[in-house]
């Protein structure tokens, strides 16, 4: 598919960057000219991936977070949120809601819930001890409708 | 992120300004932890009309506080979230477990 634009940017997971991904992700959507809705949307959907990464993916050590965001045609926003840390050992059962492997650290096991809700579509990939893709698209539709 | 804790008709009002994230959560959970493990308040309201974006990471944060409010003898309130706030917090089924109100 035809890509209109494109970011990429490659941060280290620290917690600090989870605002630093929101408002890098928030700063090339709105050129599409998103709805306050769908800007909070997909802000939160980038939140809860990021943090997946730092929480999951890196658990105590510290990797890089390879965020890519794109503007396709007909308004859809493409996002990929890659990490190099420990996989997922089973992706369904990651995916289930308020599963968690952090609970000590209150975690919700709502993230991919909120992706899930918060997007049109999400993939996620992952290979035991060599990282995980999140892969989110939404369709803006507050002005073409 | 600012926490201003007001006591006032027998309930503790946590005002909380800026983000919830698992960044920020960290912060505000020792700062609320450590007044109500103090003041063992029976009400314990969180005022979320100051958050500007909270993730899931803010429905752990509510529900840590409940748990342990229940375990002071206390009860936890959710008051004034935002709009795009009430989505994450429906989705966790906080609107049916605590309540949420606008005050």
């Amino acid at each position: 598919m035809k890509v209109l634009n494109e970011i990429k940017i490659t941060m280290p997971s620290l917690s600090i960057n989870e605002s630093t991904a929101r408002a890098v992700i928030s700063s090339f959507v709105i050129q599409a000219d998103p709805t306050v809705e769908e800007l909070s949307d997909i802000r939160t959907a980038v939140s809860e991936a990021v943090t997946n990464a730092i929480v999951h993916g890196y658990r105590n050590t510290c990797g890089n977070i390879e965020i890519t965001a794109r503007l396709l045609p007909e308004r859809v926003i493409y996002i990929k949120i890659r990490d190099t840390g420990c996989g997922i050992e089973d992706i369904e059962k990651a995916m289930q809601p308020l599963f968690t492997t952090a609970p000590e650290e209150e975690r919700s096991g709502l993230g991919f819930s909120v992706m899930q809700s918060f997007m049109d579509r999400l993939g996620v990939k992952s290979k035991i001890g060599k990282g995980t893709s999140v892969i989110m698209r939404k369709k803006l539709g507050g002005l073409g409708e | 992120m600012k926490i201003n804790i007001k006591y006032e008709n027998d309930v503790a009002t946590a005002f909380l300004t800026g983000e919830i994230d698992h960044h920020s959560a960290k912060e505000i959970r020792s700062q609320l932890d450590s007044y109500i493990i103090a003041a063992q308040p029976e009400v314990f309201a969180i005022d979320l009309s100051g958050i500007t974006f909270m993730d899931s990471s803010g429905v752990g944060l509510i529900l840590g506080r409940s748990r342990l409010l229940q375990e002071c003898g206390g009860r936890l309130e959710i008051i004034n979230p935002q709009p795009y706030i009430k989505r994450v917090l429906r989705l966790a089924g906080i609107d049916v477990k605590l309540g949420m109100r606008n005050v």
